[in-house]
């Protein structure tokens, strides 16, 4: 059976496709991180392997300001994700666990509405509010428009997450006497975590790679990782800049991995 | 997902209901005052008068729109005859837009299909390796991108010391270059929904139709893609509006000659043009042109639901 079945199925070329799409979406990655070991100056020749570049991020003459920048993305990627999926475990809840209710769709409209819109409108509308309401621009802006921005990328594994689990865990809680809040926090949350997890390191990854927005929303002489590698590129590509993309393509990588494995993890087992 | 139905437990019940209005305020709160108001606040800015070197002067005004569609001549005196001027950056942008949605069709659709019929154990690492370069930076992707096929590139060396090319190609700076670039920031934006669509799809139907003789392109071309058309077009939809407004690939894989509607807005407020007004102004015509799009796309999406019962 496995094997008629399987010729119905296969179509002659798909797989090479497959495999082409896939050299496609690799390629530029691999050739970047491969030639950030690249010890000579120039981009074009390939003189040996060397960390140079790599040092040259930490202690050249670029370092400080790729510091500052490492420091305001991460700070204001852990702040923006923690609030983000916080914002979003709790909509979650009252989408999936709240019964029918007029608004529900609304609502969810409303949470997806930053997927829909363009992010290069989303960076325009941000910024002007932010300058009719007199609000400087700064750490501060990027920050909130990061919020916003996240809350789909949370709120998608978690309430994914939670469809996937059965009330009767909550119930059996219940019966024997916990108040809802208890069931909450006692029951449904720790059930909840690989999806709480999950949500986290996208909203993570999604503020710590944002370039449009941020980009329109920062201040004069604020920079994240992005927006200075911008500005680097635009004066050309140095082999500098493909070092610290590598490290940036090592953490986002990483983190993807993490959150594909905690989010396969079953533990209402 | 898995075992739910089996044990008689049910995910969507109403057990916190008491508490919702509560549980979802923060997000309303932080979505109206971050996303609503100031998608509200643009449309306001569209029809004020724009300040020199940037912001504006609260005066209303219709010369953003007028300056977008209306060509009055050297000294603004004239009457309105049709601007080509933007109007062919928002085309130039539809149809680098919908070039790169049929590159994303055409390679994401066999892509897809294979990923859905391979062992269902493995499906998940499929589509997981499908997925990682979407995560990764979408600058640093460009970039890379840019870096590979450039003149002197790797790509350019590897064709030439293989003894396929005697010159380089010229790729950056080309319209296929952008083309390109938005098919490597988009794909799996097209890859899952027709994965999805593919993996429920009931192949005994394939079956049937090959045991009435059809032919495997037939069955293809009759069975299955009419039942897989819903994903087909999500698929579509989700990689054409995020390129039609994109920055980074037109800015730095095409080059001054390719300009898009994302660059002509970025220079309203980063670049030199600094015309707010006007930025707003061609930002609500993108969104308008997006949220149409999407209402006909969930119009055809419930229709279709409907259909399946």
């Amino acid at each position: 059976m496995a094997s008629k079945q399987f010729d119905i199925k296969s179509y002659t070329g798909f797989k090479s496709i497959t495999l082409l799409c896939l050299a496609v979406l690799y390629a530029p990655l691999l050739v970047v991180t491969i030639y950030s070991f690249n010890a000579s100056q120039s981009l074009t020749n390939w003189e040996g392997l060397s960390l140079r570049w790599y040092a040259d991020v930490f202690t050249g003459p670029e370092s400080a300001k790729f510091k500052s920048a490492a420091w305001n993305s991460f700070v204001i990627a852990i702040i923006a994700a923690t609030l983000a999926t916080t914002i979003a475990t709790l909509a979650a809840t009252a989408m999936v666990r709240g019964g029918k209710f007029r608004l529900r769709t609304v609502s969810f409209g409303l949470i997806s509405l930053p997927l829909m819109v363009p992010e290069i409108v989303t960076a325009v509308a941000t910024l002007i509010f932010f300058n009719a309401i007199g609000f400087d621009r700064g750490v501060m802006t990027i920050l909130l428009a990061h919020i916003a921005f996240c809350i789909p990328f949370a709120y998608l594994p978690i309430s994914a997450r939670m469809q996937g689990i059965e009330d009767s865990y909550e119930q059996a809680a219940l019966d024997l006497y916990a108040t809802k809040r208890q069931a909450f926090t006692r029951i449904l949350l720790p059930l909840m975590m690989p999806g709480i997890i999950s949500g986290f390191l996208l909203a993570f990854i999604v503020s710590l790679d944002d370039f449009i927005i941020t980009n329109f929303v920062k201040g004069a002489g604020v920079e994240t990782l992005p927006t200075a590698i911008f500005g680097s590129v635009k004066q050309g590509i140095k082999p500098n800049i493909m070092a610290i993309s590598t490290m940036l393509l090592g953490v986002s990588v990483v983190m993807v991995t993490i959150s594909y494995l905690v989010g396969k993890s079953d533990n209402t087992k | 997902m898995a075992g739910g139905a089996a044990s008689g437990g049910s995910a969507n019940t109403d057990t916190y209901k008491e508490a919702r209005t509560w549980l979802l305020l923060p997000a309303w709160v932080t979505l109206s005052i971050l996303v609503l108001a100031p998608v509200g606040m643009m449309l306001v800015y569209s029809f004020l008068t724009k300040e020199f070197r940037g912001g504006v002067v609260w005066e209303f005004s219709f010369a953003a729109y007028d300056q977008f569609f209306c060509d009055r001549g050297l000294f603004g005196d004239e009457p309105c005859a049709i601007e080509w001027t933007y109007v062919t950056i928002f085309w130039r942008s539809i149809w680098q837009a919908a070039a790169a949605t049929l590159l994303s069709l055409a390679i994401g659709f066999p892509t897809a299909y294979f990923i859905a019929t391979r062992p269902e154990r493995m499906r998940p690492v499929w589509v997981f390796l499908i997925t990682i370069p979407y995560w990764v930076n979408l600058l640093i992707r460009t970039v890379s991108m840019k870096f590979l096929l450039r003149d002197q590139g790797p790509l350019n060396d590897a064709l030439i010391g293989m003894g396929l090319i005697d010159s380089p190609l010229h790729i950056v700076n080309t319209n296929f270059a952008v083309q390109l670039g938005l098919f490597y920031s988009y794909l799996p934006f097209m890859v899952l929904p027709i994965y999805a669509a593919v993996e429920r799809y009931n192949f005994s139907l394939s079956e049937a139709a090959a045991d009435l003789y059809a032919s495997k392109f037939t069955t293809l071309r009759r069975i299955l893609l009419p039942a897989v058309k819903p994903g087909v077009i999500a698929g579509c939809i989700l990689v054409f509006v995020p390129s039609m407004g994109s920055f980074l690939a037109p800015d730095l894989l095409g080059g001054a000659k390719n300009f898009m509607i994302g660059s002509l807005i970025e220079e309203q407020f980063k670049g030199n043009a600094g015309n707010w007004p006007f930025g707003a102004a061609a930002s609500m015509i993108l969104l308008t042109m997006v949220l149409i799009l999407l209402m006909l796309f969930a119009r055809q999406q419930a229709k279709a639901e409907k259909a399946e019962g």
